[in-house]
Parts: C-alpha cells; structure tokens; sequence
C-alpha cells in the first residue's frame, strides 16, 4: 500500500462516526407520510352518528382541520383523548376518523371519554386509512383550508407534542386561510 | 448476597483489567520482565472473577430473586429451569457479562498457550486484551449492570423471558456466536501489537495462525446456528433475512475468512502482510460496530436489544477510540512492513487476493446496504429500507464468482502458475459440472404443475459440482492417485478440502431449496386433505393442550409420502401466560433431501384454520455445510506444525531460524 | 361412455377434495407476483418485516389491496407505485434506482472495480530492485526476531 492509501480506512472510518453520532439522534421507526403538500384523498363514508348522512373531502375545505384517526380498541386513542377535548375547547376544528371501528363501540367509546369532534366519519374497512398511508392508531393530519395535508403525526399528542409540531403551523395555516 | 457478591466480583475483574490494559505494555517498552509477566496472571485473574460475577448471576436467576431487575424482567417462576440458566444471557446486561467472561476466557487462554511467543509481544496482547476488557467493564458497570437492585420494593413476579427465547436455540446460539465475535478480538490485539513492536513477520503468522482460525470456526457455527433458530422458531421458514443484527455478524465473518486465507499467504510467503493487518483490524472493528449497530437502537431490527441511545454513544465512543487508534496506528506503522509483490499471473497469490477481494466487496456491500437507511435519514434524504432484494443482487453472483475462482485454487503454485494448466485441470470437472448443471434441472420439470427448466438451480449445481469436482482431482492428483498417499496430507490441507466442500453443500442448500420451493396457504377444516408435489397433507383439526407458562393450540397434520409411508406432525400456536404473546412453533419433519414444514396460520371460522404447508428440498445442507466449514477450519487450525514448536525450540536445530521456514 | 364416467368421477373428486387457498386468484401467474411483490414490500409497522411474514393487521390490510390490484390488471410497477404514494419508498425492500440512491447502488459496482484494478497491478512483474531490498530486510529482522524470542540472551 502506497503512503497515502494507507489513511484512506481512517478517514473513511472517521466520516462513518460522524454519521453513526448524528444518527443517535434519530428514530428508525417512524415513516414520514408521503402525502404532506398533497391533497387529501377523495371519500364518501357515513357519519359515525348518522347513517343517512354521507360525508365526503369537499366538507373538509374551507376550514383549517385537524383529522384525527382514533378506534376504540385502540388504548393510545384514549390516552391522547383528553388533549383532543382540550384543543376542541380551544377552537380547534377536529374531525375524527373512525378506523376499522364497529359504530356502536365508537358511539359508546365517545360517550364515556367525550367527543371533541366536529363530526367522525366511519371508515369500517380502513379503505380511507390506506389512501391516507395510515399504520397504527393514533395519527393525527393537519389540513389546510384548501384541503392539501400540510403535516402527519404518528403518535398520541400532548401538550408538548402540540406546542413544538403543531401549534405554530396551525397559527400560520390560520392567517393563511383568511 | 448472590447478587451483591457477583457485583462485587466485577468491580474486582474491572480493577484488574486496568492493571492488565497497563503494566505489561509498559513492562513491554521498559524490559521489566516481572511487569511483562504480571499480564497472564492479571488474564487469568480476571476470568476467575467474571467466572464468579456469572455463577452468581445464574444462581440469582434459579433462586426467582426478583429483587434484581435484570431478573425481574427476564425471568418468571413459572419459567423452566433451564430457561431460567440461559435467560441469564437473553437480554442486553447478561449478554453483556456473557461477552466479558469470553473475552476474559481468551485472554487467559492466550495466557496459558503463549510459552512459545517473545514475553514483550504476548505482554502487549494481553495488555490490548486488558484494554477492551476495560471498555466493556465500564460499560457494563456504568450503563448496563445486570445486578442492578429493585429495592426496597421487589415485585414477587417477573415479566418473564420473551417466548420467542424460550427455546433451545438460545441455550447454544449466543454463547457460541460470542465466542468467535469476541474471539476476533485476538487476532485484532496480535495485529496491533505487531504494529506496536514494528515486528511483523511469518512468525507472527504462524502464532497467530491457530487463533484466527479457531475464532473464525466458533463465528460460522455461531451464525449457522443463528440461522437455524431462525428457520424453525420463526415459524415462517426462513432462515435468513438480511436483518441489520443478522449482517452485524455476517460481516467480521466474511472479514475473518478473507483474513483466515490472507494469512496463509503471510505465513508462507511473507506476502499481503499490510492486508493480514488491515484485515485483523477491520474484522474486530466490525464485531464492535456490530455490538453498537444491535444494542443502540439505531437500526430497526426483529433481533435488536431494547433501544437506548445513552448506551449508544458509550460504545460509540470506545468504537471511535479503538478503531480509531487502531487505523492511525496501521497508517503510520504499515508502510515500514516491507510488502514484497513478487507474484504474477495467475499464481496462488493472484487468487487468493481474488479471493479476499471479493469477500471485502461482498462485505462493503453488506455494509453499505445495512447503513444506508441511516446515512439517507441523516442527511435528510428521506427514510427508505434496504432489504433482501438488494442484498441478493449483489451477494449472489459475488459468490457465484469466488466459487469459481475456488475450484482453481488447489491448482495454483506461489509465485506463478502456468494459465494453461489450470484450464486443462478445469475442463473436465467444468465439462462434468456443466453436463450435470443441464440435466437434474431438465429432470425435475414437472409438467404437471407447469413448471420450467430452473435456471438458479442450473447455476447452483455448476458451481457446486465444480467446486466438488475441482477439490477430487486436486486430491488424486496431489496423492498420485495412492490413498497412503493421502493419509500423510496435512490436516491443514484436509481442513481445507473439508471447509470448501462445506462451502459446496451450503451453496447447493441455498441455490436448490430457494429453487424448488413449495409453499401453500390454505384454509383448511378437520379431514381436509391437500397433495403438493409428492406429498398429501391431512389436517386433524386443533386441540387446545395446557402447559406450565403457556396454552398451546395443537394441530396434527399427518404427511403421506409417495411410497405411503405417513409421518404425523404437530404444529403449535401458543398463548403465554405471563406476558400474553402470540407464538407460532412450526412443526418440521427433516431429512437430508427435503424438509416439510408445516405451521398453524390464524384460526378462522368454526373449526377451520389457516395452514401454511411448505417443502423445502435440500435446506438441511445450509447447516450440514455450514458445520463442515466449521469443522475444515478447526482440522486446520490444529494442524502438527502449531503444536510442534515447543519441540522445536528445546531440541536446538542448525537452522537458527525458529522465526522462519 | 366409460370416458364421461371417467370425466365425472374426476370432476366428483376435484370438487369434494377442493380447497380454499387463503388468497385466490384467478390466474396462477397473478400468484406468483403477488408472492413475489408481498416478498418485496415492507411492513409500515413491523420490526423488519416483509409483508409476505407478517400478520399485523396492516399488512393484511396492504396483501388484500395488492390482492385486489392484480386482480384489476395493474402491473407490478404500477401497483408499487400506488402503494409507495401513501406510504413512502420507505416500505420498499428494493430501493428505487435514483439520484439519491446511487451511491447505494453505485458503489458494490466500484469496489469491485477497484479491487479487481488492484489484482491486476499488484500481479504484474515486479522489479528486480525489490527483491535486493527485500533480502537485506529479511536479513534483518531475522536478527531482530532471534534477539527478541529470548533464545539469545
């Protein structure tokens, strides 16, 4: 090996370090969604609460939304359900997607932990979860007024959660929406 | 008391590897022969009370102390017992005291077995020895101490061993496989004192010789069992997935074959000497990246250790240290090595450097293909996963080429080879293999089933008759065609022959089962009954059967052969108690030509269940192969010429050079 | 007479002893994709998972929809595509072959490059004035060793 060949595992060790510490920081196990900047997908569901009522993408323009993907299996859901009362008193609009739920186990499940909802749509077979790359309740999506999803989260929120992903990008989305 | 003793005991081993990680090395450069000396006592001292810290730790394990949370986590009392001894090493802190005590065991070994070695060289291996042994302590003691107390309010129940632990598997795999991991730690410490001393020589080749190789045996049984657990706990019949913890030890295997043959080279040539170093110091480095890659967390993994990044970046940095050290030291030092190229064409050392270069190829891949995800998350360029897919594509004709090249290998002369020689020696085994590569597949198109002449099949026979056949003709015409001849070979060259037919019948596993494969998913009631292939699968239906720490639900599917000979098999799908997991054990009924694997799916409705049935022709050779390597590698490393120079250095010879032959 | 006795007979059997295959298909070339594309993709959930081993409820949900894609005559490309808009190239085992990947793909190329340039340079011929100093460097270490190995005191 000539003189310098000889640095070249050092040096490249030395660069594989620095990416091994900067990827301490990071967790490998959460995807980002794919659609953030693209429009919420299409839909026609029934409403949890009435089924004679059709719920389709053209109720969620208009509006800066929050949509809520929740179950009552699902135990994180009823961890995190508390914060989503409070946002609801707050002023902020929040849209439940019942996934993969039976109705009269959601309606029961709001009723004992309360329903920050505006209104929930009733996604039995998950096909909206799929369109929207859902993988595991809760995740909560940020819909801006023209219907475009500008942020996901995978995970319960918290006030923490709220005020270092969400709240300033809901503000902004605010003002744009005027 | 257990508990705190064990503790106690590792503080006491912790002392000593700082006494040992310093006074033979500075013994070493001062001449101090008492200091030199004071490391094999301090070797051996340490294994005495890691040996002690363990048996306590065992024996916290029997007596249900779930005052130590180590066991409340891992253990259980419904637990049997000797689930109860290997849960000692089933997760991160056991495993961790585990490593220490091997790493401990080859120090002292090193200790015993060094009588033959200048005293300043074996007093600068133990040092390094005693260095990493300090590393690890520390680790242990400060991020991940198993005797770590619950105190003063003990849970009266543990949360139990994870069932998929809960198995035979890990009562052999971890510990095997950590005898090599830890064991490349030894060529890595002859490597760096050689550099140290400016020393380097086919002495040194020949002392380190027996070492590498015997480490380099414990990491391919290690890893073959690994792949075995895998394959019959799983339940889905694979044996194999490119798993970042999976590649964390594949690499310093493949490392530590390139430096298993480098190293003859080095021994009896004096040749590739920078390579042989740079190869013993990468294959430890990549053993202890391997342990940062699996117990960080910063790779996702089935087989990971529970995430925790403050433990991340302590072996991070001693991985920093270390290698780093250990690069610098190599940069700055190798070049004195004069490194005499005096080979050409097609000689024995062209194809051993083929050889090792593919295997580093092959490695770097792995590498790469394994950190990738993290590189391309780090520098923002989004998540993506890199899997199989991506794995095979290059690993697969990488081999296929090193095969090839293997056949040649017995053929070549140091120094040159006559290119025309070595074609003529290929053409008939290359005729053989080729006639065979066309007409089993041919043979075993099955137009019922509309199935098509098997190319990967055609290319694994080649590869593997050639390899087989290439090895025969070596071994008549090295012995004349006499088999007295060829009892007086060396077991050098009989650990040889046997490693690479190893490598032929493992190749003939992977290339032959993944080719014929027969998999169905079915749903099936009592008194179903399916034909696949040769074979009718009859489901019994499921019994619900209790057991100590478990319910299990236990299908009988009875499997009839061509000739009506029937076998019953008892698929299970489990429910433990104490943790409330899901667990599929499949049932297999294995021969040397096929396997028939048979696992219980979810139940559906009324007394139907889903079944996966599946045939998997030769997948016993994978292993079957896998112990042959192991055992050429052990023939080979004692091989008369290691034991025989203790005999050489008493009866004084003319020759003066005990350093060279 | 015999034959249509015979034709019945078979048909009697296939049907009695037919059963479900837990996914159908209608075409025997639509399962071997669809073994080939659930070997390929990934669970967006698991710990490393293909979705071909994995039961978890999502990758039910993604073997049902890849199901149902190739059953409407989609192409495997486009039904990775379809897959990979909602959820990322992340469940991808086989990485897409673009700018940002080509240093993963790339590179194994090179290296092999690089080290077969290197059995080629290193096997040529060498000159004769290595071997002279590679004599006297023998030479020399060989007093070196036999002062160090302690049987010259």
């Amino acid at each position: 090996m000539n003189k310098f060949a000889v640095f070249a595992p050092l040096a490249l060790f030395l660069g594989l370090s620095m990416i091994l510490f900067l990827g301490l920081d990071k967790d490998p196990s959460i995807l980002p969604s794919a659609l953030v900047d693209k429009e919420f997908p299409e839909f026609d569901l029934m409403a949890l609460d009435d089924e004679h009522r059709q719920i389709t993408r053209e109720e969620l323009l208009g509006d800066v939304t929050l949509v809520n993907v929740w179950a009552s299996w699902c135990y994180a859901c009823s961890v995190e359900h508390n914060m989503l009362n409070k946002l609801s008193d707050r002023g902020v609009k929040i849209v439940g997607l019942n996934y993969k739920d039976q109705v009269e186990d959601a309606m029961l499940w709001l009723e004992n932990l309360g329903d920050p909802f505006v209104y929930s749509v009733s996604d039995i077979r998950g096909r909206l979860g799929l369109d929207l790359g859902v993988y595991g309740a809760p995740e909560t999506f940020l819909v801006d007024a023209q219907g475009i999803i500008r942020y996901r989260r995978v995970g319960v929120i918290d006030e923490r959660v709220w005020r270092n992903e969400f709240r300033d990008l809901y503000a902004e989305l605010l003002v744009e929406a005027q | 008391m257990s508990p705190e003793l064990g503790h106690l005991a590792v503080i006491a081993a912790l002392c000593l590897s700082f006494f040992q990680a310093v006074i033979p090395m500075v013994g070493s450069f001062v001449g101090h022969r008492s200091w030199m000396r004071l490391g094999h006592s301090l070797a051996l001292g340490q294994f005495v009370f890691l040996g002690l810290a363990f048996v306590c730790l065992i024996s916290v394990f029997i007596q249900d102390d779930f005052s130590v949370a180590y066991v409340a986590n891992n253990s259980n009392t419904l637990l049997p017992l000797h689930y109860k001894v290997s849960a000692v090493w089933g997760a991160h802190e056991g495993s961790l005291l585990l490593w220490t005590l091997i790493l401990a065991g080859w120090s002292g070994a090193i200790a015993l077995f060094s009588g033959h070695m200048p005293q300043t060289f074996s007093a600068r291996v133990l040092s390094i020895l005693g260095f990493i042994s300090l590393g690890f302590l520390l680790f242990l003691l400060f991020t991940s101490n198993p005797f770590e107390r619950l105190l003063p309010v003990s849970p009266i129940e543990g949360r139990d061993l994870n069932p998929l632990l809960q198995d035979f598997g890990l009562i052999v795999h971890p510990p095997m496989l950590y005898m090599g991991y830890v064991g490349s730690s030894v060529p890595f410490a002859f490597a760096i004192a050689a550099l140290i001393g400016g020393q380097f020589d086919s002495a040194w080749a020949r002392w380190s010789r027996p070492w590498i190789n015997t480490s380099w045996v414990f990491l391919t049984l290690g890893i073959s069992l690994g792949s075995w657990w895998a394959y019959y706990e799983l339940g889905w019949g694979g044996w194999w997935f490119w798993d970042p913890v999976e590649n964390a030890s594949f690499m310093p295997w493949l490392m530590s074959t390139a430096l298993v043959h480098s190293v003859a080279a080095t021994e009896k040539r004096g040749v590739f000497r920078s390579w042989t170093l740079l190869l013993a110091i990468l294959s430890f480095s990549l053993s202890l990246l391997g342990a940062f890659l699996v117990r960080s967390g910063i790779l996702t993994s089935v087989h990971s250790f529970a995430n925790d990044p403050e433990r991340g970046i302590f072996i991070l940095w001693f991985l920093v240290i270390v290698v780093g050290a250990s690069l610098l030291l190599f940069a700055i030092r190798s070049p004195q090595m004069a490194n005499s190229t005096t080979h050409r064409g097609w000689s024995r050392e062209t194809i051993l450097l083929v050889n090792n270069v593919l295997l580093v190829t092959s490695t770097a891949t792995i590498f790469i293909g394994t950190l990738y995800p993290l590189f391309s998350d780090v520098f923002q360029l989004g998540k993506i996963s890199v899997g199989a897919p991506y794995f095979n594509f290059f690993f697969v004709p990488l081999m296929i080429i090193l095969m090839l090249a293997l056949g040649f290998a017995g053929f070549t002369r140091w120094g040159s080879t006559d290119v025309n020689l070595l074609l003529r020696r290929g053409l008939f085994p290359g005729l053989l293999s080729f006639f065979i590569a066309l007409l089993v597949p041919a043979l075993l198109t099955d137009s019922s089933s509309g199935s098509s002449y098997s190319f990967t099949a055609g290319i694994t026979l080649f590869v593997s008759a050639w390899v087989l056949f290439m090895t025969i003709e070596d071994i008549y015409l090295k012995s004349r065609g006499s088999w007295i001849n060829a009892k007086r070979f060396t077991c050098s060259y009989w650990g040889m022959v046997i490693a690479h037919i190893g490598l032929a019948a493992c190749a003939l596993g992977v290339g032959m089962s993944s080719s014929y494969d027969e998999q169905r998913d079915l749903r099936m009631m009592p008194g179903d009954a399916v034909k696949i292939s040769d074979y009718e699968f009859r489901f019994g239906g499921v019994n619900r059967v209790d057991n100590a720490n478990f319910v299990a639900f236990r299908g009988e599917v009875s499997v009839t052969d061509k000739t009506g000979m029937t076998i019953n098999l008892f698929p299970e799908k489990r429910n433990y108690k104490a943790g409330g997991q899901v667990m599929t054990e499949a049932a297999i009924d294995a021969s040397l030509a096929r396997d028939l694997y048979v696992s219980l799916g979810e139940p559906l409705q009324g007394e139907a269940w889903a079944v996966r049935l599946q045939i998997k022709p030769l997948v016993r050779f994978i292993w079957l192969g896998s112990v042959l390597i192991g055992f050429g590698g052990l023939l080979a490393a004692f091989d008369k010429r290691y034991r025989r120079r203790k005999k050489l250095l008493d009866g004084q010879s003319n020759r003066g050079g005990l350093a060279f032959e | 007479m015999k034959r249509l006795l015979l034709v019945y007979t078979l048909l009697f059997f296939s049907i009695a002893f037919g059963l479900d295959d837990l996914v159908e298909f209608s075409d025997p070339l639509l399962r071997e994709r669809y073994d080939q594309l659930t070997w390929e993709l990934r669970c967006p959930k698991c710990q490393n998972q293909n979705l071909a081993d994995s039961n978890s409820p999502i990758s039910l949900d993604l073997k049902d929809e890849i199901h149902h894609l190739l059953e409407r005559g989609l192409s495997n490309q486009e039904i990775k595509s379809h897959l990979t808009s909602r959820y990322s190239d992340f469940i991808l085992y086989r990485p897409q072959v673009n700018k940002t990947t080509s240093i993963l793909w790339g590179s194994p190329i090179l290296i092999l490059f690089i080290g077969g340039w290197l059995v080629f340079r290193l096997s040529r011929r060498s000159n004769e004035l290595k071997q002279e100093n590679l004599k006297s460097e023998m030479d020399k270490q060989r007093l070196k060793n036999l002062l160090d190995s302690g049987t010259i005191e």
